[in-house]
């Protein structure tokens, strides 16, 4: 499997009347060809600024990628002229995002919002985006899908919607799937649904994913790995079992914590308390230094690094909270095997 | 959709009968009457109850309004009476009344029966016996104005709202043009030198009055430059009727007497209208969908046009219904400014002069009109916005 993506120490800003926003700060990762990346953290961590920047669909301005590189087959997406960056968007990578409900046009047919991506990127007429558009609305599980193209998006539930929103993100068989919370908005019981039909979809295709959500329950089933984001900084990075079962940054361990368990009858979730840090003044040490459990005085004044502690495994964190802390009970650790 | 549209027509009648009662009954209400004055002077008690009768003023005000909307035939079958005081002369095709010079035309007036029905009044009859004789609203006929005595409501709407319409329709065309794109570029642009310009444009247009931009026109491209006459756009032909279907049609006399009043009109109009589609526009492109459209690698102008554009004229729209109404019925002041002789004064004079039949004519055409181009901005919503159905 080839390299598919790699992103070098993207960081993307927002100059606002309140200051610089600091939404993205100096996160590094990468994915290959075929595989599934999942993104995690709270609400405002950064994450959907993140994957829009690789496609540089945030608003210029008041946003601006001020520093990385994000190399997309062999290409600097951030160095492109916007001619070429829009034959990438929609093309060789697709987006789906978190609101079916605004998401689409709701004044132009399905149809017309799926075929316009086929008539641009693959020079398709009429008649064949067409064909090809009801054959991605049967893939995509809408049932009679010849009499439902015609239809607007108002017409639709809103499991049928982010449907509509997956065939229009596959339409171009992208090499890139970038899901942007694609569940949240959703009732659990269509949230699993979509979630299989991604993945199904992602078996005939071949295509790679990233997953983003701030539930990680949501992505423990599907993603190879997994990034943990927080302030806008990745705070730890693993393959999925090794995160579920050796996640060694306070944070990620809080966010296990707090994961709803069929097997505790307890009923108590564990939260994280506090706030995440001002994006406009970050602090200068660790960003999640307010909130740890573990903090010790070197954490407040000196950002930690992203280390590799084993092959695959990186984390941002000054301490091991599997070494260093008192007896902290893993809570995935055993349902994991 | 055709059933709504005959639904909605029907449900107009309610709407511009109440309007009539209450425009009748409220203008009665108001002190004095048509004929309290000739010029300064006032006139005898006599001459002003021979006019009152004539005009059955003298009737209750219930049956003023019922033979008004309904026509004397139906209010009424015998009128003898009621004109007995009357003093008329035949001259051949003149008839003189009570001291008036009318013109006996088929039009209004039939003498070869042996009365004479006036405005859709019975003002003269020979016979005893009187036949049907306003023909009321609903049959189209609007009945005499007490102010210009020689001409019927219909006579002075006929002549003056060709001139207004014209000029409120191509000032909202103006207004379209220059405000539509001048609110794209500024929402697109926003807080660029290109933002700042239109918005300054846009504040001064609704800010200078009609009353200032007019004479400002006039002075500097009427009067210094010579380009354009100074007023009397259609004071002689070529009307609006005929444009479309005269060959020939003097094009350049035309637009050159239309352009200064349709500019100082339209200025104000494209201002507000550049406002709104800022406003609205600046709202619609922070829309998720316009991300989603963005994320698909439309070109930033198919972005526009396709997925912004069309969301972004619904306030537009909105206003556009009962703009076209209050335009198209007249401007008083603009067409004052430029010596028109439009609707427009006669919706202020009419009430100063307590012409009861022309301000409840003029308003039952504005009244008319509204809830036209309401049904209009209704269907105009319906095919820019697939959620509104028209049921
Ligand atoms: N257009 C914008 N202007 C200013 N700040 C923004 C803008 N878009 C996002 N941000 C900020 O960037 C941060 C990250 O947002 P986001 O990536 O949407 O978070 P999430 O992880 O929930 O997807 C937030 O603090 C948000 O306030
Ligand atoms: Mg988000």
């Amino acid at each position: 499997m080839g390299r598919l993506l790699e992103v070098n120490n993207l960081q993307t800003q927002f100059f606002t009347q309140d200051g610089v926003v600091q939404a993205v700060n100096d996160i590094s990762f990468y994915l290959d060809e075929g595989e599934t990346l999942g993104i995690v953290g709270e609400s405002g961590s950064g994450k959907s600024v993140g994957v829009m920047s690789l496609i540089r669909l945030i608003p210029i301005p008041p946003g601006k990628i001020v520093g990385g590189e994000v190399i997309f087959d062999g290409q600097n997406l951030v160095k492109m002229t916007d001619n070429e960056i829009r034959s990438v968007r929609g093309n060789r990578i697709g987006m789906i995002f978190q609101d079916p409900m605004t998401s689409l046009n709701p004044v132009l047919t399905i149809g017309r919002q799926i075929m316009e991506a086929l008539e641009l990127h693959m020079g398709m007429d009429k008649t064949q985006s067409r064909k090809r558009t009801v054959e991605l609305l049967e893939k995509v599980g809408i049932s009679g899908a010849a009499d439902q193209v015609d239809r607007y998006p108002h017409q639709f539930s809103g499991g049928m919607r982010q449907r509509v929103m997956i065939a229009m993100g596959l339409s171009c068989n992208p090499q890139l799937l970038i899901a942007d919370e694609p569940t949240t908005a959703l009732d659990v019981t269509i949230q699993a649904q979509i979630v299989e039909l991604v993945q199904k979809l992602q078996e005939d295709l071949g295509m790679a994913v990233i997953w983003i959500t701030h539930d990680l329950g949501v992505v423990a089933g599907i993603a190879d790995r997994i990034i943990v984001m927080y302030a806008g900084q990745t705070m730890e990075e693993a393959p999925v079992r090794e995160l579920f079962a050796k996640s060694r940054h306070p944070y990620t361990h809080g966010l296990i914590a707090s994961l709803p368990r069929l097997d505790q009858r307890s009923g108590k979730l564990e939260s994280i308390e506090g706030l995440p840090p001002d994006l406009v003044d970050l602090p200068k040490g660790c960003p999640f230094y307010a909130r740890c459990k573990y903090r010790i005085p070197k954490c407040d004044k000196q950002r930690p690094k992203l280390d590799e502690i084993s092959p695959g495994h990186y984390v941002a964190c000054h301490i091991d909270i599997n070494k260093d802390s008192i007896t902290t009970e893993h809570p995935w650790e055993e349902d994991k095997e | 959709m055709f059933k709504f549209i005959v639904r909605r027509i029907l449900g107009f009648i309610p709407v511009i009968l109440s309007v009539a009662a209450i425009t009748f009954f409220a203008s009665k209400a108001i002190p004095g009457g048509p004929f309290d004055f000739a010029g300064d002077r006032s006139l005898p008690e006599e001459v002003v109850k021979n006019l009152e009768a004539k005009y059955h003023l003298d009737w209750p005000g219930w049956k003023q309004f019922t033979s008004y909307m309904i026509g004397d035939e139906l209010t009424i079958f015998r009128t003898k009476h009621e004109i007995d005081d009357v003093n008329v002369f035949i001259e051949g095709d003149k008839a003189i009344v009570n001291g008036n010079v009318m013109l006996l035309d088929n039009k209004t007036l039939c003498k070869e029966s042996g009365y004479i029905v006036y405005g859709g009044f019975t003002i003269f009859d020979l016979d005893t016996e009187a036949c049907g004789t306003s023909q009321g609203v609903i049959r189209g006929d609007l009945g005499p104005s007490f102010r210009y005595r020689a001409r019927t409501v219909n006579d002075i709407i006929n002549e003056t709202l060709p001139l207004s319409a014209q000029l409120g329709l191509w000032s909202i065309l103006v207004g379209l043009i220059i405000g539509i794109p001048a609110g794209i570029v500024a929402a697109l642009h926003q807080n660029t030198i290109w933002d700042y310009l239109a918005t300054f444009v846009a504040v001064m247009g609704v800010s200078i009055p009609s009353m200032v931009l007019g004479p400002v026109l006039i002075v500097i491209f009427a009067n210094n430059l010579g380009w354009f006459p100074v007023a009397q756009w259609g004071a002689k032909p070529p009307y609006f009727e005929n444009m479309f279907l005269t060959p020939g049609f003097d094009w350049i006399n035309y637009f050159s007497h239309a352009i200064l009043p349709v500019l100082t009109l339209g200025t104000g109009i494209s201002a507000v209208f550049a406002r709104l589609t800022r406003a609205s526009m600046l709202q619609i492109i922070r829309e998720d969908f316009i991300r989603t459209a963005r994320a698909k690698g439309l070109h930033e102008q198919v972005v526009i046009w396709r997925h912004a554009l069309r969301n972004s004229l619904i306030p537009v729209v909105t206003i556009l219904g009962p703009l076209a109404a209050s335009l198209v019925t007249g401007t008083l002041i603009v067409e004052q400014i430029f010596g028109l002789n439009g609707l427009g004064k006669h919706f202020v004079q009419s009430i100063s002069n307590r012409d009861y039949a022309l301000v409840l004519g003029t308003t039952l055409l504005f009244a008319v009109l509204l809830v036209i181009s309401n049904l209009f901005v209704d269907i105009m919503y319906a095919w820019l916005d697939p959620r509104i159905r028209l049921e």
